[in-house]
C-alpha cells in the first residue's frame, strides 16, 4: 500500500552487530538482511530467496538462529546480532566450524555457506539447551542436552538449502566440532 | 546406519597427488577461506557510490502485447528514479539470443517476460515501484500443454552438435520381430536450476565505458554480447564474475539481468544492481524442458539387443529454439543392429527452456536406464549383467572407436562395493514393518567436450608464477585445479603458483559449462606453463591459445561413464521414498583434484536425487507459467533428504583428450541417479512408476491400488 511508502515511515534503532553498536534510521520496510547488506556492508549474509525459504540469510539474533530476510529491522532495537563476519575470534583465526568446513570441503559455490555456518551454531546451542527436534525420541527426558547423531543434524539443518549438494560434507564438518 | 562414507581422505589437504606432482592432489580450494568468512563478494554486493536498485515487472499474460504502461503512481513514490518500459531498449542492436530482447518491443512471448523495470534508491522502493506500475495488455490465445501429438512439432536438424535423428538398420521391423519387447513411455516434468545465488548484475557506466559485476558462468561471452547489443568495442567493457553462487547451466550465457542492469544504469546515470527476485527466475533464466520419451527395446532371449528406439518429444519457446536432446544417449550406450534416436520439438507459448545440469543426458538416461531395467525384468537377467552383455565395441551412433570406456568396470566395481552380488531380484518382497526396501542400478554417460581457450603464465622475479585466464569459478574449484595443472606443467610446488580468474581483462576463455571448463582452460594453462618451463627465455610471460588444437575433430568417441547404485525404503503408510544409500563410481579420465572432484560428483548426485524424488514443476494451462516458482513450492533436496553418499572413481589413462588426460566431472554425477532410484523403487514395491518425481501422492495412490 502506497501510504506505507511515504517519507516519515522511518524510526531510529540501535543494534549491536558483531559486538559493535550501530544507531540507524531505518525504513520500516527494511528487513535485517538488507540492513546488514546495504547499510553496514556486511554482505556475508546472503539473499537466496527473500522469503524465508532457503536459509542463506541465517544470522544469530540474541544467540538464536533466524532468517534475517523475515525480520523487520525496526523491531530489533537493542538486539545483539552475530553474522558470519563475526564468528571468528580476534585476529585471523577462523571459528573451529569455519575451519571444519574448509577441512571437509563442505562448500562449493559458497553462497549458502554463511547461512549454514550460522545455522549450525544456533542449532548446536538449541540441542545443548535440550530442545527436541522432529526426530528426537519422544520418550527422551526433556531438559538435558540432546545428543546429535547424523539424523538429528540433518533434521535440524533442513532449513538451509544447498543447491551445490554439499550436505554430506556439511554434516561431517558439524560433527567435527561437536 | 547402513550408509557408507566417501573414500577420499576427508581431512587430508595435501598438495601432492598420486604421481608426486600437484595434479590429482586433494588441495584445499583457494577461495574457501573467503567464502567461510563472508569476505567473498558476489555480483549484487558491489556497493558502488550512488548505487541504485532495479526491480522487474513480469508480464501477467501468456501471450500478447503490452498496450499501455502507466508509470505515474510508481514515479510518484519518493526515491524512484525511473521506470523503463517497452521500447526503451529499441536503440540496442538485435540480440542473437531472443531471450535478451527485453524492453525492445511491446510483444509478450510468455508470462513472466520482463515488461518494465523500476529503478529506485533502495530495493524496498524499487519493489514498491514495480508493484505500482500498471500494465495493460492485448491478449492472444496461448498453448503450453506438451503432448506427444501436439501440433506444430518438428524434428530439429541438429541437437547437441549432432543430427536430430539417427537411424540405423530397420528399427521398426527389428523391434516387431524381437523375442522380448519392452515398449514404455517415460515422462520428466520441467525442472528448475535454482542456483542459490539468484541471477544478479551490478552495472556501472563511466562515459562510454561499461563495467558489470555479474553472476555468470562465462564472462568472455557476456562481454561479447554486451558489446554487440550496446554497439561498443569490447575494450570498453569490463566483466567481473569473481565469485558465482552456482549456475548449473542457467548462467551459461548472459541472461536478461545483465542487459537490464546495463540499460538501467545508462538510463539513470547511476550504478544499478538488479538482483532478480527468486520467484521470477524460473520464467526468465531457462528451465529443463519437459520430455515425453518412448523407449522400445527388443532383445533376443540371450539378452542381446536387436532393436533400440528412443523417441523424445519436448517443448521449446517461440523466442528461441532449445531442444532437450534426451535421445542422444541411446547413440552411445548399447550395441544394437537397429537403432532409432530422434527428437520432436514443439514450440509453445512457454518460457524459454535452456541448459540444466546434463541437459539431454539426465532425462535421457533416466528413461533409457529405466527401460533397460524393465528389459532385465522381462528377461529375468540381472540388470548389471544385461548391461555388460550389451557393451558395444564402437560407438553405436557414429561407429567411432571409444577413446576410453570403462562403464563395465564401473558397474563391476560399484556392484562389489555396494554388495550387489546375491541380490534377490524379486520385486516387492523385502518388508521391514511398514517399509518396502529395494535396490537399483543404472549406468551414466556424459560427453567429453573441450573448447579453445587462451591463457598466460608469468614467471615472477621472486620465483613464483601467475597464471591468468578468464575462467569462472562457479563452485567447481577452478582456481585451485588450474593452479595444480600449472604447478604440474612448471614442475614447481603448488604454493608457488597463483591463479587469476573471473575478470574480462584476463585472457579470453570459454564458459564453465558442458563440463568442459577445466579441460578447456587447463589445456591453455598447461601449454603456457609447459612452454615457460621449457623455454624460460620466452618469458617472463608466455601466452597460449589452443585454437586449432582443442577444437580439432577427433577420430574417437569421447565420453565419461559411470554407474550408480541405490537403496531405498518406501513407506507403505505415507508413500514416502527415503534414500538409504547412494553410490556412484565414475570413469572420467584423470581426476585432477580428489577433494573438489568428489564434491562435484556427490553434489550432482544430490541434484539427481531431487530430480527423482522431490523436484516438480508444471506449466499452468490457464496462466502459462510455473506455479512452482519459488523454493517453498519447488522442492530442492534438503539435508534430511540426503543420506551419506559415496562417490569414487577409476583412474583412466586416456591420451586422446587433452594434456591433462581429464574428462569433465561436473555433470555426470546427476545422469544415472534418477534411474537408479526409480529402479530401486520398483524393486522395493513391484510397481513401475514412469513419471518423475516419485512423490508420496503418486506412490501411495498406486500402492493402494496395486500394492
Ligand atoms: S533469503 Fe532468507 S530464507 Fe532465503
Ligand atoms: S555451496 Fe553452493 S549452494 Fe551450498
Amino acid at each position: 500500500m502506497t501510504s506505507a511508502h511515504q517519507p516519515g515511515h522511518h524510526s531510529e534503532v540501535t543494534l549491536r552487530v558483531n559486538g559493535k553498536p550501530h544507531t540507524l534510521r531505518v525504513d520500516h520496510r527494511r528487513v535485517l538482511l538488507d540492513l546488514l547488506r546495504e547499510e553496514l556492508d556486511l554482505t556475508g549474509s546472503k539473499k537466496g530467496c527473500d522469503h524465508g525459504q532457503c536459509g542463506a540469510c541465517t544470522v544469530l539474533v540474541d544467540g538464536r538462529r533466524v532468517n534475517s530476510c523475515l525480520l523487520l529491522a525496526v523491531a530489533l532495537d537493542g538486539s545483539e546480532i552475530t553474522t558470519v563476519e563475526g564468528l571468528g575470534g580476534d585476529g585471523d583465526e577462523p571459528h573451529p566450524l569455519q575451519r571444519a568446513f574448509l577441512d571437509r570441503d563442505a562448500l562449493q559455490c559458497g553462497y549458502c555457506t554463511p547461512g549454514q555456518l550460522c545455522s549450525a551454531l544456533g542449532m548446536l546451542a538449541e540441542a545443548a539447551a535440550g530442545h527436541p527436534s522432529h526426530v528426537t525420541d519422544p520418550a527422551a527426558p526433556s531438559g538435558p542436552p540432546v545428543p546429535l547423531d547424523r539424523t538429528e543434524i540433518r533434521e535440524r539443518m533442513s532449513g538451509n538449502l544447498c543447491r551445490c549438494g554439499a550436505y554430506p560434507r556439511i554434516v561431517e564438518a558439524i560433527e567435527d566440532v561437536i | 546406519m547402513t550408509g557408507t562414507t566417501g573414500t577420499a581422505p576427508s581431512k587430508d589437504h595435501g598438495t601432492t597427488g598420486p604421481t608426486g606432482t600437484a595434479l590429482g592432489a586433494p588441495a584445499e580450494r583457494r577461495e574457501g577461506r573467503q567464502k567461510v568468512t563472508g569476505a567473498a563478494r558476489y555480483a549484487a554486493e558491489y556497493a558502488l557510490p550512488g548505487r541504485a536498485h532495479a526491480w522487474p515487472v513480469p508480464a501477467a499474460v501468456a501471450r500478447g502485447r503490452v498496450t499501455g504502461v502507466d508509470t505515474s503512481a510508481a514515479l510518484a513514490l519518493p526515491g524512484v528514479l525511473a521506470v523503463l518500459t517497452p521500447g526503451d531498449a529499441a536503440g540496442l542492436a538485435a540480440p542473437e539470443d531472443g531471450t535478451l530482447a527485453v524492453l525492445r518491443s511491446a510483444d509478450v512471448p510468455h508470462r513472466g517476460w520482463c515488461v518494465a523495470l523500476a529503478v529506485a534508491e533502495t530495493p524496498e522502493t524499487a519493489r514498491a515501484a514495480a508493484r505500482a506500475v500498471r500494465v495493460t495488455y492485448g491478449t492472444e490465445a496461448h498453448h503450453v500443454d506438451l503432448t506427444e501429438d501436439a501440433p506444430g512439432g518438428y524434428e530439429p536438424d541438429e541437437v547437441a552438435g549432432g543430427p536430430g535423428r539417427v537411424e540405423h538398420g530397420d528399427p521398426e521391423a527389428a523391434f516387431a520381430a524381437a523375442d522380448v519387447r519392452v515398449d514404455v513411455t517415460y515422462r520428466v516434468p520441467p525442472l528448475h536450476n535454482h542456483p542459490m545465488e539468484p541471477h544478479a548484475t551490478t552495472a556501472h557506466w563511466e562515459g562510454d565505458r561499461l563495467t558489470v559485476y555479474t553472476s555468470s558462468q562465462g564472462g568472455t561471452t557476456v562481454r561479447a554480447t554486451l558489446a554487440q547489443l550496446f554497439r561498443l568495442p569490447e575494450e570498453r567493457i569490463t566483466v567481473v564474475a569473481e565469485h558465482v553462487g552456482g549456475g548449473f547451466g542457467s548462467k551459461g550465457t548472459p541472461r536478461p539481468d545483465v542487459v537490464l542492469a546495463a540499460l538501467a544504469a545508462r538510463h539513470t546515470g547511476r550504478p544499478v544492481t538488479l538482483a532478480y527476485p527468486r520467484r521470477l527466475l524460473p520464467t526468465v533464466v531457462g528451465h529443463r524442458a519437459p520430455t515425453v520419451q518412448r523407449l522400445r527395446l527388443g532383445a533376443g532371449t540371450d539378452g542381446r539387443l536387436t532393436a533400440l528406439l528412443h523417441e523424445v518429444t519436448t517443448h521449446t519457446s517461440h523466442v528461441r529454439e532449445f531442444v532437450e536432446y534426451a535421445a542422444v544417449v541411446s547413440r552411445v550406450m548399447y550395441a544394437t543392429p537397429a537403432l532409432l534416436s530422434t527428437h520432436r520439438v514443439v514450440p509453445l507459448d512457454v518460457p524459454s527452456p535452456s541448459w540444466m545440469r546434463a541437459p539431454g543426458e539426465a532425462p535421457g538416461m533416466y528413461a533409457l536406464e529405466s527401460a533397460v531395467d524393465e528389459l532385465a525384468d522381462a528377461l529375468g537377467t540381472d540388470p548389471v549383467e544385461l548391461r555388460v552383455r550389451n557393451e558395444p565395441r564402437r560407438e553405436p551412433g557414429s561407429g567411432k572407436p571409444f577413446s576410453s570406456r570403462h562403464v563395465v568396470e564401473c558397474l563391476r566395481e560399484g556392484a562389489r562395493r555396494f554388495g550387489w552380488a546375491g541380490r534377490d531380484p524379486r520385486p516387492g518382497v523385502r518388508r521391514e514393518g511398514p517399509l518396502l526396501v529395494g535396490t537399483g542400478v543404472a549406468a551414466a554417460t556424459y560427453p567429453f567436450q573441450v573448447a579453445p581457450s587462451t591463457a598466460t603464465a608469468e614467471a615472477r622475479p621472486d620465483g613464483t608464477f601467475v597464471v591468468r585466464v578468464n575462467a569462472a569459478d562457479i563452485g567447481t574449484g577452478a582456481r585451485t585445479v588450474l593452479a595444480q595443472i600449472a604447478a604440474d606443467a612448471l614442475g614447481v610446488p603448488l604454493e608457488r603458483v597463483r591463479t587469476e580468474v573471473g575478470h574480462s581483462d584476463l585472457p579470453p576463455a570459454p564458459l564453465a559449462g558442458g563440463s568442459c571448463g577445466t579441460a578447456s582452460w587447463g589445456w591453455a594453462v598447461h601449454e603456457a606453463c609447459a612452454r615457460l618451463a621449457a623455454h624460460p627465455e620466452e618469458g617472463p610471460t608466455v601466452h597460449a591459445d589452443t585454437t586449432g588444437e582443442a577444437d580439432a575433430d577427433s577420430p574417437y568417441a569421447r565420453h565419461a561413464f559411470g554407474a550408480h547404485f541405490a537403496e531405498v525404503a518406501v513407506d507403505t503408510v505415507t508413500g514416502e521414498v527415503r534414500v538409504r544409500r547412494l553410490l556412484g563410481v565414475f570413469a572420467a579420465g584423470r581426476i585432477l583434484n580428489a577433494r573438489t572432484a568428489r564434491s562435484q560428483f556427490t553434489g550432482a548426485m544430490v541434484m539427481g536425487l531431487g530430480m527423482a524424488l522431490t523436484e516438480h514443476s508444471t506449466l499452468d494451462p490457464a496462466f502459462g507459467d510455473f506455479p512452482e516458482s519459488d523454493l517453498a513450492s519447488y522442492h530442492v533436496p534438503v539435508h534430511a533428504d540426503v543420506p551419506d553418499i559415496e562417490a569414487d572413481w577409476l583412474d583412466e589413462d586416456d591420451t586422446h583428450l587433452n594434456p591433462m588426460g581429464s574428462k569433465g566431472i561436473g555433470e555426470i554425477g546427476i545422469v544415472g541417479t534418477a534411474a537408479a532410484l526409480g529402479n530401486a523403487v520398483h524393486h522395493a514395491t513391484g510397481i513401475r512408476f514412469r513419471e518423475l518425481p516419485l512423490t508420496p501422492d503418486r506412490i501411495l495412490a498406486r500402492l493402494l491400488c496395486e500394492g
